[in-house]
């Protein structure tokens, strides 16, 4: 049993951390949350050149090759960092239903341009039901059209993929961003480091990806990869709120001595080191099956996702608890993850959706 | 990242794989409740088998009766061995944590004369540290040993949660030899014969009314200057060695009711309708699937360290904070469920051989044997994130000086 990552991964996973620390510490990102921007677009470049916009794009198209796995540590200091930057839509997302599913028109027109980061794009995830989605876009020859709907990083994507329904079932549509039929305005968002955007479809023009009435399968599938990765951000968010916590109790005195020193303080750290060690080790065990392909990837993702979800919840609010009261403060960086943790666990769906998906799985296996 | 075999580990797998089909017993369901006595001579018939095959105490050194195996493949050993219904880990105290002390502060001759035996379970072998007054506080114990004239020491005073006393040939004991010094200076470890007059055993009844744990009384029972492990006084990093040892004897997941309450969740029908589809049932599966997955993929990077040549720090103590705990909420939960009919504990009525009705009596044990779950989150704090350690009342003061309570 090797259950651990590559000496090269771990290398990756640590240029990566060094370079973070430099190019996107909580003051860059709170240059995002205080300026409106949508990104930080110098850190946007940044990435681009390092290649991570191609990780796991082959290279025929332009990518760097890479496994998923080193996407996966990539991820965790990306979600450490706080980087307010739209890799999640763009790579783990768009990018992966196109590899998927894409034709290979598609994809030699659209992977070389992700990959070297001419065009940025995002995929619109309906809402989840108890565990399946369930799209809220209407297709009809060519075209789309739906009520305003909520698209993370829509408003700096060049296209967008959604679920639409039609005669033959649930499809999916690459629509570009171009076009007046496209209606996408700003939003205000629980975490304003990671923009939302209403966009409306009013008979945009699109093209389909994949076939006829395979998208719920296909959306579900890519929906399953991202939450591995989305796991890895999310377990990176929880480390850095343990690592606040221990910093700053350790430092501040109370009552003579180090808060850290009390035991309402050490065993709520120890419960937050818990909840990380269950919520990383499901992360690994995600990462295993989203690199393999493993027929149990559903089960391990959704296992991933509730743990890494709960983690980062319990964690960043329990290291403002442990702030006391300048953790409540705008000045205090506690609310940046507290922000991200909730945009990060609604993003690809809520618990509801996730522990559905779980369970029905495991009746599945059952029934086998 | 792979979950397969070296070739290597493979190849023992396949051995004892080989040896396991044709030596142990298969598994049968329901097997129903043995008494101790009788428990305990099964296991000792099957470790001696084991002794003999060579695959006991897989990590010792051959010359002490143990196989000069690497840890992982101890892991292995304890994989295969748990799909029969053969005991492992039944002599863990002694061989898991008494061993290692008699390794490292044992006199060679004393190690080449008394480690084969208790590989081979011939000797059982006790562990005897926790006293009235000191549980999580050990360090507070008080049982004298006093060096007479003929250089021998005699040991009075109480031990408790002594497991396997009664069965036991031998102890290691943690004793007060200094009351004048501060508390961690003034204790020394020995080894004990358990089978002289001055040493008396006493089952405690616990609360679910099972029997697992001794008081074990002391008076002016003999040891021999020899007999003593490490210096006079230097009993506390004695004992730190042999509960470090006690970490690395975890290979395991410890048992936390999920695989019983997956079964509950599949099987059961509840008044309205199958449990699997009922919201709030659903939606505690999906939790406690979460944790369970967890511990048993830690695990699984614990054992990489491992085979890595790491030791397994602190960070074991993951598994019992979370799975002592679960263990309970998931026996009440599952009580709740069903309702007034779960008030019957009898094993004919009662759900899946009343399981969950004999949990909800016995994990609060679990929260509390081998270290609490508030020790275990001071350990966590202290030891894996490095926080201070609360100010301590006792610290620098002689052991007699040291504020005691009544309460035992």
């Amino acid at each position: 049993m090797n259950f651990e990552f590559s000496a090269d991964q771990k290398f990756i996973q640590q240029q990566a951390r060094e370079f973070l620390s430099v190019k996107c510490t909580t003051q860059q990102v709170r240059t995002v949350l205080d300026g409106g921007d949508a990104l930080d677009e110098a850190l946007w470049q940044d990435v681009i050149k390092l290649g991570w916009t191609g990780t796991t794009i082959p290279e025929s198209y332009g990518g760097l090759g890479l496994s998923h796995l080193e996407l996966c540590v990539i991820a965790e200091e990306l979600g450490r960092a706080l980087a307010p930057i739209p890799l999640s839509s763009s790579l783990y997302l768009a990018t992966e239903i196109l590899l998927m599913a894409g034709s290979e028109k598609q994809k030699q027109s659209w992977l070389p341009r992700l990959a070297g980061g001419d065009v940025r794009a995002t995929v619109q995830v309906p809402p989840g039901g108890a565990g399946r989605l369930y799209p809220t876009v209407q297709h009809k020859d060519g075209t789309l059209r739906s009520e305003s709907c909520v698209v993370a990083d829509a408003g700096i994507a060049d296209f967008i993929i959604v679920a639409a329904e039609d005669e033959e079932g649930i499809g999916l549509f690459l629509i570009t961003t171009d076009q007046e039929a496209v209606v996408i305005s700003p939003t205000t968002a629980i975490d304003p480091t990671r923009p939302l955007f209403m966009v409306a479809l009013n008979d945009a023009t699109s093209e389909r990806v994949g076939g006829a009435g395979d998208g719920a399968d296909i959306l579900g599938n890519c929906i399953d990869r991202a939450a591995v990765l989305v796991a890895f951000e999310q377990v990176g968010g929880a480390s850095a709120c343990l690592d606040m916590g221990r910093e700053y109790t350790t430092n501040r005195y109370a009552f003579g001595r180090p808060v850290a020193s009390f035991q309402a303080i050490k065993h709520k750290l120890a419960d937050m080191f818990v909840a990380i060690e269950l919520a990383r080790s499901n992360a690994y065990y995600g990462a295993w099956a989203l690199s393999t392909d493993a027929a149990d990837l559903t089960l391990a993702a959704a296992a991933a996702r509730i743990s890494a979800g709960d983690a980062y919840f319990a964690c960043s609010k329990e290291n403002i608890q442990a702030h006391g009261g300048m953790g409540f403060t705008w000045e205090f960086d506690c609310h940046l993850y507290y922000r991200r943790a909730q945009h990060l666990s609604l993003l690809l769906g809520g618990q509801r959706y996730w522990k559905n998906r779980l369970v029905d799985q495991i009746k599945l296996n059952h029934a086998a | 990242m792979d979950f397969n075999d070296t070739a290597e580990q493979a190849a023992f797998r396949a051995e004892i794989r080989e040896w396991l089909s044709v030596n142990a017993t298969a598994r049968q369901p329901n097997q129903g409740v043995q008494d101790l006595g009788s428990v305990f001579r099964r296991a000792k018939e099957w470790y001696k088998k084991v002794y003999d095959a060579g695959y006991a105490c897989h990590t010792w050194p051959k010359e002490y009766g143990g196989g000069g195996r690497s840890q992982i493949e101890a892991v292995i050993w304890s994989q295969e061995v748990a799909n029969y219904a053969e005991p492992d880990g039944y002599f863990v105290i002694g061989q898991g944590n008494c061993g290692p002390a008699l390794m490292a502060l044992a006199t060679e001759e004393e190690k080449r004369r008394l480690l084969p035996r208790m590989a081979s379970a011939e000797d059982v072998w006790c562990q005897l540290f926790s006293e009235p007054g000191a549980g999580s506080d050990v360090a507070g114990l008080r049982t004298r040993a006093v060096q007479a004239d003929d250089s021998d020491w005699r040991i009075n005073g109480q031990k408790i949660w002594t497991s396997g006393a009664q069965f036991s040939q031998y102890g290691v004991i943690l004793c007060r030899t200094d009351p004048d010094v501060s508390k961690y200076r003034g204790l020394t470890m020995f080894y004990i014969d358990m089978e002289q007059a001055g040493v008396e055993v006493r089952p405690i009844v616990q609360m679910d009314g099972g029997q697992h744990f001794n008081e074990v009384y002391f008076n002016d029972a003999v040891v021999p200057d020899s007999w003593r492990l490490g210096e006079v006084g230097g009993g506390w990093s004695a004992a730190l060695t042999v509960l470090m040892n006690e970490r690395m004897a975890i290979s395991g997941v410890q048992p936390n009711g999920f695989s019983e309450f997956l079964q509950f969740c599949l099987s059961a029908e509840l008044a309205d309708g199958p449990a699997i589809d009922d919201p709030v049932v659903r939606d505690r599966l999906a939790d406690w699937y979460c944790k369970d997955a967890g511990l048993r993929n830690a695990n699984s990077r614990m054992l990489t360290a491992i085979s890595q040549g790491g030791i397994p720090g602190a960070e074991a103590s993951l598994g019992k904070l979370v799975g002592a705990a679960m263990n309970q909420e998931i026996a009440n939960f599952v009580l709740q469920e069903i309702g007034p009919e779960a008030a019957v504990c009898d094993e004919q009525f009662a759900a899946m051989q009343a399981n969950f009705q004999k949990a909800i009596l016995f994990s609060p044990g679990i929260r509390l044997a081998g270290g609490t779950d508030e020790v275990m989150r001071n350990i966590i704090a202290e030891q894996v994130l490095g926080l201070p350690q609360e100010p301590r009342a006792d610290k620098g003061i002689p052991f007699c000086d040291i504020p005691t309570g009544s309460s035992s």
